[in-house]
């Protein structure tokens, strides 16, 4: 018994090593193993493995690309008899994402979204701190960026704008 | 608790009037890109409506479950008598004072709706409903703001929202039309009804209204909006419908 549990663990890792160099392909700095969409890995009693993902948003269009994108660094690692399932079963929030994934975040561009205690008010998104100079003094111009994760802000500092990963409950 | 034949028709039953009413709200929204009234109000109108259409897309996947055709099929393969959204979601979206409005109204309405159905016992609809539920928090707070914005803004602006609330709210009550299965979606825990929902929305909604400094008219002085959810639609429905499957009723078999 303990021994499958070793092994289940193993194959955990080193799927999830697999994954990470699966990059989301609207911000390639960061992996989707970093972005914590990744909520399953397991082997069925066939040998299938199986990769749940959860969407961050409803509506994301990447997220059908993104189950391509696992599909296909599975064949290229060998891993052949496989299944990549969407699910709601463990809701997206951006708590999710690891400190490596808000630096990868940052490295982008993009100002990463606070932590958060599982709700989120207007203060927050008015006071994300610029991510070219660091200055706090910057004013949120819209909830709604250019793709469902990013608001606009602007920075009264450096006097650039900016865009932020929003947080999300 | 073991669903009954009777709590599954109520089940279906909410899921397609959901489903409906963000499939057609998101295509209205859809129509403000390119034409808002400054861009971050274009890029708003359009991601609102992504987000729509995402939900409806999950919603309809509910259903396939459930032993429903598939996703396409429904949302793009049924005439308007067989639609159950209510009819302010079908308007066109006319001034953007309406459009604002009814997108206040209305989201404020699935922002109570999913948080209520979060703690439904059918599981599939309360995993969704957590997940929209952080989703139409930016939507509602988008909508509050420029009622604020708006209603604390010039003369014209305040006569426009107030004239925009008045017309719109008869057609926002329309969302509340009971279900004849409201009884068994309450007894078995799938959701508490729409006598409780529209409650905590007028609650709700009459306080931002207050804090925007205008007034939501009296309840007991409007005649509800009602029969979309039994398939009876106004004149603009049908034509929208035409349009959104224009592309996909040429070749229905075709690979995207």
């Amino acid at each position: 018994m303990d021994r499958d549990i070793t092994i289940l663990k193993n194959l955990e890792t080193e799927i999830l090593e697999m994954l990470s160099e699966v990059k989301d392909p609207e911000i390639p700095t960061i992996s989707i193993v970093d972005l914590g969409i990744v909520t399953g890995i397991s082997e069925d009693s066939e040998g299938t493995i199986q990769v749940k993902l959860t969407p961050t948003f409803s509506g994301c269009p990447a997220l059908k690309i993104m189950e391509e994108l696992v599909s296909q660094k599975l064949k290229e690692k060998g891993i052949l008899k496989h299944q990549v399932i969407t699910s709601f079963e463990v809701p997206w929030n951006t708590n999710r994402i690891t400190e490596k994934g808000l630096e990868a975040l940052k490295k982008h561009g993009l100002a990463p979204p606070p932590r958060h205690k599982g709700y989120i008010e207007l203060d927050v998104l008015s006071d994300t701190p610029c991510p070219l100079c660091g200055s706090r003094n910057t004013t949120m111009q819209t909830p709604f960026g250019p793709t469902l994760c990013r608001s606009m802000h602007y920075c009264n500092n450096c006097k650039n704008a900016f865009e932020a990963f929003k947080p999300v409950t | 608790m073991e669903f009954t034949e009777k709590h599954v028709e109520g089940l279906k039953d909410l899921l397609y009037k959901m489903a409906d009413d963000l499939l057609i709200i998101g295509h209205r929204n859809s129509e403000w890109t390119g034409l808002g009234p400054v861009l971050e109000e274009d890029i708003a109108f359009s991601s609102m409506a992504q987000d729509k259409l995402g939900q409806a897309n999950a919603l309809y996947g509910l259903l396939h479950e459930l032993g429903e055709s598939d996703p396409d099929t429904i949302a793009f393969m049924r005439n308007d008598k067989q639609f159950h959204c209510c009819q302010l979601v079908e308007m066109p979206i006319g001034g953007y004072d309406f459009s604002l409005t009814r997108h206040f109204f209305y989201d404020h309405a699935d922002a109570i709706r999913f948080e209520m159905l979060k703690d439904s016992v059918f599981e599939p609809l309360a995993m969704v409903a957590n997940k929209f539920r952080g989703e139409v928090k930016y939507h509602t707070m988008h909508a509050d703001t420029w009622m604020r914005h708006l209603g604390k803004g010039d003369e014209t602006s305040k006569a426009r929202m107030q004239n925009a609330i008045n017309e719109t709210f008869p057609m926002a009550l329309g969302i509340f039309e009971e279900s004849i299965y409201e009884q068994e979606l309450m007894e078995s825990g799938i959701f508490a009804g729409e006598k409780t929902l529209k409650e905590m929305w007028l609650t709700k909604v009459e306080q931002i209204i207050e804090s925007a400094g205008l007034t939501l008219p009296d309840i007991n002085s409007v005649t509800p909006v009602y029969g979309g959810r039994k398939g009876q639609h106004s004149q603009y429905l049908q034509p929208l419908l035409e349009e959104m499957t224009e592309v996909f009723r040429i070749d229905p078999g075709a690979e995207w």
